[in-house]
């Protein structure tokens, strides 16, 4: 559905995205992983022909988006980084206009809107203006208005940054929903439990650069152990790595913590204490595509 | 009794119905997708109807005030070789400059408003709309908004006797041309606005057209080289339009008026619609 090849994009001097290549094919959902200024805004930007790129080939649903920028985007539903809701209308006339810029006959838009509301539960809400809504209402609200033209492409960057816990999980659950009713999605995150949780397959972006590419299990068996055994110390009485040498295949220092990566945390365990290492707390646990960031990186996705 | 739709109607109206291109007059005129964005703020001017209701009073202070005072303080006037009353004389200048201040007002505030603080362009370009899709609509919904406010002048204008002839009628069409000229460079010079602040540069511009362009009293008062400098100006050229229509006095030159609006309003609107695309879509 989407391919790029060496796609690049600056903003004056600054590089956005460095010459990334990835295909996404039908009815996968992919991420687009990375921290704050990797590029994913600007890559979604490009493909929802919102941006034009600067170098490098696009093809989106078979087409060029330079010369068939207003085509493409009949077919893309985008929920956009920073909720662009009309303040100046209900909610309901919300997915009412929007829905007539894809110029569908009103009837139409208006059976989908029942139902969208319904699907975003915020029916009790549509003669509400949208200014006094929740963080989570909006951005089901957003949600349902870039399905209200039925696309075959639903890119959402950032869906759930600056939601609580509770609002994430039921954001997640509605596009588990559209993922099993085979639409297509393209989602970017900063959080790996989303990318766990909600990708097929997924890039890891860096720097405008792509770092690894793959399943969240291929990505975590390649680039990471099975296990790991973080332990933390007191500010500035942490252990060397030296101290650590030997006991797990890698080590990550990190200012608040010590992370051992390991086919076995408690054998590590183990191994530190007989050491006389002595943390205040420990913590084994699987690895994470957080863990494969670092391994790339080395940095955390969250600073 | 009352008859439904024939069986043949629906089929009809199925067939012509669902997304397919649709062959309307607005769309002959490249103007399709434009409309969505016009019926937006009929959405959005259904709530807000009184900030519509309140630009009828314009003409009316306008009128009052001047049918009131100046008029007794000043004779008449000589236009083309007759003689009309003050009145008369100004009516028509005063229309011109209230298209062009409701074409400033309502331009510039709405369309930075919606541009820089509520970002209503950022979503409607994420839709099969462009920018000039967005440019022409808003123009299209502050012409149509002009011109309701400029048949209710013409209307005040005649209830008073203040119109010059019966050809006042093509005032109204051509009020709507100096609304398109003023509202699309209006559009295009709040593109450019980084801050409020800089609103003090359209009432820079405004206030000395407003007196100077031969709107108050003709042209032949200035000093030759300030006739030419003023000839120049937008408002001069509204002025002499609608005066030169509604007094009756046809000439060649006002098709040259004519021409002068139209071009500025497409200028206007085609640096808008180049300025949404490098604003919203970088
Ligand atoms: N319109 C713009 N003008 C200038 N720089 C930009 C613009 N948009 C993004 N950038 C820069 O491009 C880089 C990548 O940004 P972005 O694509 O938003 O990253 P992400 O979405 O991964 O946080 C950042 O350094 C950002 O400052
Ligand atoms: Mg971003």
């Amino acid at each position: 559905m989407v391919s790029a090849r060496r796609l690049f994009k600056h903003f004056e001097e600054l590089v956005a995205v460095d010459h990334v290549d990835f295909d996404i094919v039908r009815g996968e959902s992919f991420g687009f992983l990375g921290p704050n200024g990797a590029g994913k805004t600007s890559t979604m930007r490009m493909i929802a022909c919102m941006s034009p790129k600067s170098g490098g080939e696009l093809t989106v649903l078979g087409m060029d988006p330079e010369t068939r920028g207003p085509d493409i985007r009949a077919r893309i539903g985008l929920v956009p980084q920073e909720d662009s809701l009309d303040l100046q209308l209900t909610v309901l006339d919300n997915l009412m206009i929007y829905g007539r810029y894809f110029d569908l006959p009103k009837k139409v838009i208006g059976e989908r809107a029942a139902s969208l509301l319904e699907f975003a539960q915020l029916t009790e809400r549509a003669h509400d203006t949208v200014e006094p809504l929740s963080g989570g209402m909006k951005r089901r609200l957003t949600i349902a208005r870039a399905l209200i033209s039925e696309p075959d492409l639903l890119i959402l960057d950032e869906p759930t940054t600056g939601l609580d816990p509770q609002a994430r999980h039921l954001l997640w659950d509605r596009l588990y929903r559209l993922k099993s009713r085979g639409v297509t999605l393209i989602i970017t995150t900063h959080y790996m439990d989303e990318a766990e949780q909600l990708c097929d397959r997924l890039v890891v972006m860096d720097k405008g650069k792509i770092a690894a590419s793959g399943s969240p299990a291929s990505l975590i068996e390649r680039y990471s152990t099975r296990e790991v055994l973080e332990l933390r110390f007191p500010p500035d009485a942490g252990p060397s790595r030296n101290a650590l040498a030997g006991i797990a295949e890698r080590v990550e220092l990190l200012p608040d913590r010590v992370l051992l990566y390991t086919e076995s945390g408690d054998r590590a365990l183990a191994e530190v204490g007989a050491r006389g290492i002595t943390p205040l707390t420990w913590l084994v646990r699987r690895s994470t595509l957080e863990d494969v960031f670092l391994s790339l990186t080395g940095r955390t996705l969250i600073d | 009794m009352t008859s439904g739709t024939t069986p043949g109607a629906i089929a009809r109206h199925d067939l012509l119905a669902p997304g397919g291109p649709r062959i309307t007059p607005l769309a002959l005129l490249g103007l399709g997708r434009a409309k969505r964005v016009f019926q937006r703020n009929v959405v959005v001017y259904r709530r807000g109807w009184i900030f519509i209701v309140s630009g009828f009073f314009e003409p009316f202070f306008y009128l009052v005030s001047i049918g009131l005072g100046l008029s007794k303080l000043v004779g008449a006037v000589h236009v083309g070789g007759q003689a009309f009353p003050y009145t008369v004389f100004v009516a028509p200048g005063l229309l011109a400059a209230s298209a062009m201040n409701g074409a400033i007002f309502d331009c510039t505030f709405k369309i930075f408003f919606q541009l820089k603080i509520m970002k209503v362009y950022d979503s409607m370009l994420s839709t099969p709309l462009g920018p000039s899709d967005v440019a022409k609509g808003e123009l299209m919904w502050a012409i149509c908004r002009g011109g309701l406010y400029c048949g209710v002048f013409i209307c005040v204008m005649a209830a008073f006797g203040y119109v010059g002839t019966p050809w006042v009628v093509l005032c109204l069409p051509a009020a709507l041309c100096v609304s398109f000229a003023f509202s699309g460079v209006a559009m295009a010079g709040t593109s450019f606005m980084r801050s409020w602040q800089d609103f003090d540069f359209v009432f820079l511009a405004a206030l000395p057209l407003f007196l100077f362009s031969a709107t108050f009293y003709p042209l032949t008062v200035y000093p030759g080289w300030l006739q030419v400098v003023v000839r120049c100006t937008p408002l001069y050229q509204a002025v002499t339009l609608l005066r030169g229509l509604d007094l009756g006095l046809f000439t060649w030159s006002l098709l040259g008026h004519l021409a002068y609006l139209l071009a500025m309003g497409a200028a206007g609107m085609a640096v808008t619609a180049r300025r949404l695309a490098r604003l919203v879509l970088p």
